[in-house]
């Protein structure tokens, strides 16, 4: 399709609840430093496939998967689950920040989750940048002390990205990221991932088509779990090679 | 490789006291069974039908205390029922917020005063009075069967009086729960049609909520069947078969209470504790059906 | 007509709460009246005089109550969170509906057949009536109830947060002990202290376990007096003086029940305003 770097690659990935098949045979090519919107009408398995790329998918019981997944070619499902979702952060639906840490312990969760010690000066810096990265800096550099519950909704989830980003993640999946959110704070939110995906492989879930318009390269059309149409963001929205796509993005259903 | 150590010590420690659990209580009838396998080879199953119990000439019947038991335990549950269904009502639908909040509070204040201090007010405090009413029906009342013996104040009626102020916290919060679980369109379209508030509790809410009374009375009659020390100190501990509300008598738990650390004889020791068993199957069983069916209702509920 | 019985039925329910309250009043009422006059220093600092004497207290069975609670606590605390975590971790697995059964049954068990059965098993085993096999029954008693409302209190916990935590990689077992435990700590204290105030009151299982003691011991593996079991025996005294020793005795217990039975509901209050801010 392109000469790009692939970051993540599904070779005929299916997944299921229990009997119920979520994913089709997935194949997929996501390219590297990109954002990549994954669309489609609801229960189309595109928050199961995030889910299957950190692992999250099988912590529910009954969940299972088959194919391959490969993060840089190497296969994710025989790596150590617990390394992978170090290696890939993950933004959730709603801001979901633990409410009996400060913001600075929100934003160094990863690594005292994972029993980690840092050395002060790292420490500082890592959270220095992890929120200026996060565009949240200047708002709560007085306040790093402070319950991260005091903060705005759209800050609580520039803070949930920071939190992501503080484990330099070579990943970041967002699972419909503003769907809790007001137009400003989604307009900032979008206007971060545009900034990120110089550092980072962005792949974000979403039911708004013109939210993957505005920040997507790529968009991968998902529909009862199966992948119909993947391709730079312009030509899906304007000259769709399926007619399923089509009447998707024109609103005649979902 | 440390994290995943730890997770793996984790899960298999919860899992070992999941299991030291379930074992347990299979664990408890095994040894009750086997320290009552004396008793139960010399009396088999017709221990539960003699109406005999005398440690002295070694005699063991398990009848008067069933009877005791049952009745004591039947009775105030069903003398309970009124007043727990109109409290729950009362918490419910009659009154909001706060007010109802402290009510509910003071009644979960009944289930935590120990059983203990009950039966000592039962025994200076409820007694004296209950002796009053007993001679007033017994003077009054006499040729009805169940008031014509001579009244001493402890005995099966106050049993079941202590009883009924113990169980109610119980059953009024099964109810409680149940009551919430009424969808409130159901309430709506009977106030919409015009049916006041009582029509709409007893044509709605009430049969809505049938199988959660049940329940929780249930629930409360397994309190009520192993309940201890109350009922030990006010039901005057006699060894016979009652014929009258106002007899003294002993239940299951109360003759063991009575006798267990002053028994001497193995067959006295063995057949306590067979009584012990008998009072561990009935509760058992009145437990697992009702947890059974509060399962049900709760599931019920959600796919509705 | 149906007015009438509207208003009938409205004023029946009312007076079914009343009824229900009254004997709450009537018995905090009598416990005050009838235990404060005995409450005095002696009371808690000598132990108790032989039958027919005047004076005394119930030292003996305060240091005795302390000892046993302590212990079950000590054993039933970790237990009890332990099978409440597991129940949580593994809700919707067969085993975990087992053993959630299995532990409504044991709260339903008549706490005088755990009586009988740590008699079976500790005190011959051992040969002695003793404080420790008090503990024992004790600390049955709390698993099942601590377990059950640990399990509640961690579901209350928001699937989100672990969520949050397992994407950044934590293991289970930090994700519980740093995340969830923390978050539910305050539904976690409130349901120790108020399994504790369940237990403190019990007297049928330590009528064969920790007997009783008219003399002070603070003995592990020797018989121990406890107030429940004091209460008892002095209430069924023929002796006046004991039966005030009674009322003193179910005041303090009683106070001690209700005060950790309050704490327990304060703090779990104070948590559920605090997590609504």
């Amino acid at each position: 399709m392109n000469s790009e770097e692939i970051a993540i690659q599904a070779k005929d990935f299916s997944a299921w609840y229990g009997e119920f098949k979520v994913l089709k045979n997935i194949n997929i090519e996501v390219p590297t430093k990109h954002v990549t919107a994954i669309i489609g009408p609801s229960g189309c398995g595109k928050t199961t496939f995030v889910r299957c790329i950190n692992r999250l998918h099988e912590l529910t019981p009954g969940a299972k998967v088959s194919g391959d997944l490969m993060l840089y070619e190497k296969n994710i499902y025989h790596s150590d689950p617990m390394k992978i979702r170090r290696t890939i952060g993950m933004v959730f639906q709603r801001p979901n920040p633990f409410p009996t840490m400060t913001i600075a312990g929100n934003v160094m969760a990863g690594y005292s989750l994972n029993s980690i010690r840092l050395k002060s000066s790292d420490y500082r810096d890592i959270l220095e940048d992890s929120l200026r990265k996060a565009a949240l800096w200047d708002e709560v550099k007085d306040k790093l002390n402070k319950f991260g519950s005091e903060l705005s909704g759209g800050q609580q989830q520039r803070l949930c990205i920071a939190r992501a980003i503080a484990s330099k993640p070579k990943v970041i999946l967002f699972d419909e990221p503003c769907s809790a959110l007001d137009p400003i704070a989604t307009g900032k939110i979008e206007e971060l991932i545009r900034e990120l995906k110089s550092q980072y492989t962005i792949i974000i879930v979403t039911h708004n088509m013109q939210q993957a318009g505005r920040v997507a390269d790529y968009t991968a059309f998902f529909m009862l779990g199966e992948l119909i149409e993947f391709d730079q963001t312009e030509k899906v929205f304007t000259n769709p090679a399926k007619s399923l796509t089509e009447d998707y993005i024109t609103g005649r259903f979902g | 490789m440390f994290y995943m150590r730890s997770d793996k010590v984790f899960k298999i420690v919860l899992l070992v006291f999941g299991f030291l659990i379930l074992f347990f209580s299979i664990g408890i009838f095994i040894q009750l069974s086997s320290s009552a396998w004396l008793s139960i080879k010399q009396n088999g199953v017709s221990f539960l039908f003699k109406s005999v119990w005398d440690p002295n000439k070694d005699v063991y019947g398990a009848l008067p205390f069933l009877i005791g038991t049952f009745i004591t335990a039947l009775l105030s549950v069903f003398l309970s029922l009124p007043l727990s269904i109109g409290t729950s009502l009362f918490l419910s639908d009659y009154v909001k917020g706060n007010f109802s909040n402290i009510i509910s509070s003071l009644i979960d204040l009944l289930a935590s005063i120990p059983s203990v201090v009950y039966g000592l007010w039962g025994l200076f405090m409820l007694v004296p009075y209950i002796r009053i009413l007993e001679n007033w029906l017994f003077k009054y009342a006499g040729f009805i069967p169940l008031f014509n013996s001579k009244p001493y104040g402890v005995g099966i009626l106050s049993a079941t009086v202590v009883l009924l102020i113990m169980i109610l916290p119980y059953s009024i919060s099964v109810i409680k729960e149940v009551l919430k679980m009424v969808p409130d369109d159901l309430k709506e379209a009977g106030y919409a049609l015009g049916a006041n508030k009582w029509e709409v509790m007893q044509k709605i809410v009430l049969p809505y909520i049938k199988s959660g009374i049940f329940a929780g009375t249930g629930l409360s009659l397994g309190r009520a069947l192993g309940e201890t020390m109350a009922v030990t100190m006010v039901i005057g501990n006699r060894n016979a078969v009652p014929t009258s509300l106002f007899d003294p008598a002993n239940t299951l738990a109360s003759v063991i209470a009575n006798e267990f650390y002053e028994a001497s004889s193995a067959s006295h020791v063995s057949s306590l504790i067979y009584l012990a068993l008998i009072l561990f199957v009935f509760s058992f069983l009145v437990n697992f059906t009702m947890q059974l069916i509060l399962r049900k209702i709760n599931t019920g509920m959600i796919k509705k | 007509m149906r007015k009438i019985k509207n208003l009938i039925m409205t004023v029946m329910i009312s007076l079914a709460t009343l009824i229900c309250l009254i004997p709450l009043f009537l018995l905090l009422y009598y416990v005050i009246k009838m235990g404060i006059s005995s409450i005095n220093l002696d009371f808690f600092i000598k132990n108790p005089k032989p039958m027919g004497e005047i004076g005394g207290g119930m030292l003996n069975s305060i240091v005795g109550t302390l000892i046993v609670l302590g212990m079950a606590s000590l054993i039933g605390i970790p237990f009890g969170l332990a099978t409440g975590i597991y129940l949580a971790e593994n809700k919707g697995t067969k085993l975990a509906e087992w053993v959630r059964l299995s532990t409504e049954v044991l709260v339903g068990i008549p706490s005088i057949v755990i009586g009988i059965l740590v008699y079976s098993w500790v005190v011959k085993t051992m040969n002695t009536f003793s404080a420790f096999a008090g503990s024992i029954a004790l600390t049955i008693i709390m698993i099942p109830l601590l377990a059950r409302s640990t399990e509640e209190v961690l579901l209350m916990v928001p699937n989100t947060l672990k969520e949050a935590a397992f994407a950044l990689g934590a293991s289970r077992w930090n994700t519980q002990r740093m995340i969830v435990m923390k978050t539910a700590m305050g539904g976690i204290i409130s349901a120790i202290l108020s399994s504790i105030g369940r237990i403190a009151g019990e007297t049928a299982p330590l009528l064969f376990t920790a007997f009783g003691n008219q003399f002070f011991s603070t003995k592990l593996f020797r018989p121990i007096s406890t107030l429940p079991i004091q209460i008892f025996t002095y209430a069924r005294s023929p002796n006046v003086v004991q039966n005030k020793m009674a009322w003193a005795g179910a005041l303090l217990l009683v106070s001690m029940v209700l005060l950790l039975n309050f704490s327990a509901k304060w703090i779990s209050q104070a948590l559920v305003k605090r997590s609504k801010n």
